[in-house]
């Protein structure tokens, strides 16, 4: 199912504004890629590009190629629509809807896709998908209940489980735990070393340490200064990267020794 | 060690004196409007003032010295401007509610005199100025056809407008459907009537009737929905159309289902502020169905009462049975408006986002 990601010389504007240039990364399938660095140095931008989710942001422009197993998602034909089903996202605040219910929430990409389906088989996704999201025995009795009514942790792990039911290759997810409490964050984390199984993940966060703990190859970015665009300065195992970094500014931002 | 142990109470004390500071008593206000009145009262006594309307504004005028400058010396500046602004703002709300409260009394009070299952059952066919009786039967069933008619072709086009513009419109279309919403909420309701009468029914010969009525309600209502819409659609958080997108939704679908259903309480109530203003239109309804005396149950053909419009030819006649049945009539639409506003509450209550 888990499909991989090749970036070459990915060049992304903001009408004239260079944010990120020349970017090259491969993100391997079933695994965690974190993408790390200063704000503002363009992790948002790469990510948002590799669902096409960057569009809708009326004067950004894509140049370079970013292939899905070989596949150019920005190919002539290619449908962004149809790229947002395969490649899927969460976002940094929990955004369930707020006219629907739990269940509906979960079941929406489906049922938005105009697709018909069976009660019977939409019972079965929505329990698979919070189970896989850790949120099954908390809802379970309160299905019907309003999304917006629970937790920011659980309605980010609502938004993932919302996210893996149209049962993508990929999920792309941009500091999912950054408006959430240590235990949250840490059902999240957990969450992202099972999804890591069946799931090609690429994270975006600001917490060293949890990039450390739950991805296996970590790319830093960085920016030669205010205005300047972004690039990609160092990408390798993660263990390698907090260990031993190549780069002496990828040492500098890990141990905080920064700026 | 013992010196600070002896000087903690003390500067605990302090410190609690210093958050609370000085307040008036809880009835100072009351104190302050009692003898505000009294005064106010005093001075009429001696001659001084004379009037009601001007014994009120002197007794107000005093109150809000009296208790701002008590105020500012007991508990200080910020607490004094603070119950300033209180009173100002209460003033204001009275003001504003007075004229609506009056209004409304006036019509329930003098409504009532002609009000009777018969005055809801029967026509003013065959009655004439001076008979007692009659009814507003089929002033009611205009009003209420005319006005279904413009809603039903006037909000599906005032919603998509909206939708286009906030959703899909960039460049000089957009600027140009922006500006000709502008330029429709200025219309006068009278120049709305003109253009469909010289504009249907002097060059297209269309008949008069309840129809024609409801397309010059129409031109008054779309500006009103474009824009309540607009503002509505404008606040549903762009977090959810990105969820939506994420999740492979097509645009159009997220509209649907997601950016709809979320404004959707605040477009009813925008809705229904259109359909409340053009309930009441007389000047429109004249030139295009004018007046009629009985029951037409056709929109499509011949003159076609209404509310507003029997309201006016009752006034007209002059009489005083006449005159009752004007109040009547204005009671009924008052009814109506306000059957259909709750009718809207309940409809948007059922709609809302909730987190329970
Ligand atoms: N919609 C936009 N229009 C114009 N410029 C933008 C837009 N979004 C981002 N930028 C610019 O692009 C650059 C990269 O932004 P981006 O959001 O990708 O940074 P980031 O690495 O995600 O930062 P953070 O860690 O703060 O989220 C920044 O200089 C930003 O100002
Ligand atoms: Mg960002």
């Amino acid at each position: 199912m888990a499909k991989r990601i090749d970036i070459t010389d990915l060049n992304i504007h903001y009408g004239a504004f260079e944010a990120v240039s020349g970017v090259n990364l491969a993100v391997e399938p079933r695994s965690v890629t974190a993408l790390i660095g200063p704000s503002g140095c363009g992790k948002s931008t790469v990510l948002r590009s590799l669902n096409r989710m960057i569009e809708v942001i009326p004067n950004a422009r894509v140049d370079g190629k970013v292939l899905l197993d070989g596949q150019d998602i920005y190919g002539e034909d290619v449908d962004p629509v149809n790229v947002r089903r395969v490649i899927g996202m969460v976002f940094q605040r929990p955004n369930p809807f707020p006219t629907m219910s739990i269940y509906d929430n979960v079941i929406a990409g489906i049922k938005l896709e105009k697709r018909r389906s069976k009660k019977a088989d939409n019972d079965d996704i929505v329990e698979r998908s919070l189970r896989a999201a850790n949120l099954w025995g908390e809802v379970k009795d309160r299905l019907g209940r309003p999304g917006a009514g629970l937790s920011g942790g659980q309605q980010q792990r609502l938004c993932i489980a919302r996210a893996i039911a149209v049962e993508p290759q990929v999920v792309l997810m941009d500091e999912p735990c950054s408006a959430l409490d240590p235990i949250s964050t840490l059902a999240i984390e957990e969450l992202i070393t099972q999804l890591r199984e069946e799931y090609t993940i690429v994270i975006v966060t600001h917490n060293m340490q949890q990039a450390a703990r739950i991805s296996d190859t970590t790319a830093f970015f960085n920016l030669s200064g205010a205005g300047k665009a972004g690039h990609l300065i160092e990408v390798g195992p993660t263990q390698r990267m907090f260990s031993n970094p190549e780069e002496k500014a990828t040492e500098d931002y890990i141990s905080g020794r920064f700026g | 060690m013992s010196q600070i142990q002896q000087d903690l109470p003390v500067s605990s004390l302090e410190l609690q004196n210093e958050l609370k500071g000085k307040r008036l008593p809880r009835w100072a206000p009351w104190a302050v409007a009692g003898g505000a009145v009294v005064l106010a009262l005093v001075l009429a006594l001696v001659g001084a003032i004379s009037g009601i309307p001007l014994i009120a504004v002197v007794a107000g005028l005093l109150f809000v010295v009296g208790e701002t400058a008590w105020s500012f010396r007991v508990e200080g500046r910020r607490h004094a401007t603070d119950r300033f602004a209180t009173t100002i703002v209460y003033t204001a709300f009275v003001v504003a509610v007075i004229p609506l409260i009056a209004i409304l009394f006036s019509v329930v009070q003098k409504g009532m005199a002609a009000f009777s299952l018969d005055f809801l059952t029967g026509t003013m066919r065959n009655i004439n100025a001076r008979d007692a009786g009659g009814g507003v039967a089929h002033a009611l069933v205009g009003t209420i056809e005319q006005v279904a008619m413009a809603t039903v072709i006037a909000v599906p086009i005032g919603i998509l407008v909206a939708i286009y513009l906030v959703e899909f419109g960039r460049g000089r279309l957009a600027t140009w459907i922006s500006f000709f919403v502008d330029v429709m909420t200025g219309v006068p309701s009278i120049v709305a009537g003109l253009f469909i009468f010289t504009g249907l029914i002097l060059t297209f010969g269309l008949e008069r009737s309840g129809f024609a009525a409801s397309l010059s309600l129409v031109i008054l209502m779309l500006p009103v929905v474009v824009r309540t819409t607009e503002e509505m659609i404008k606040l549903v958080p762009n977090d959810l159309r990105e969820a939506a997108y994420a999740l492979g939704v097509p645009k159009w679908r997220t509209i649907m289902s997601i950016v709809l259903p979320t404004a959707i309480p605040g477009i009813i109530t925008g809705v229904m502020l259109a359909v409340a203003r053009v309930a009441g239109e007389t000047a429109p309804l004249l030139l295009t169905t004018f007046l009629s005396q009985s029951m037409n149950w056709d929109l499509f053909n011949g003159p076609q009462a209404a509310l507003p419009t029997m309201i006016w030819d009752q006034i007209a006649s002059g009489t005083d049975t006449a005159l009752d049945r004007a109040w009547g009539a204005a009671l009924v639409l008052i009814l109506f408006v306000a059957i259909l506003y709750v009718g809207a509450r309940i409809i948007a209550k059922v709609y809302a986002p909730k987190t329970h």
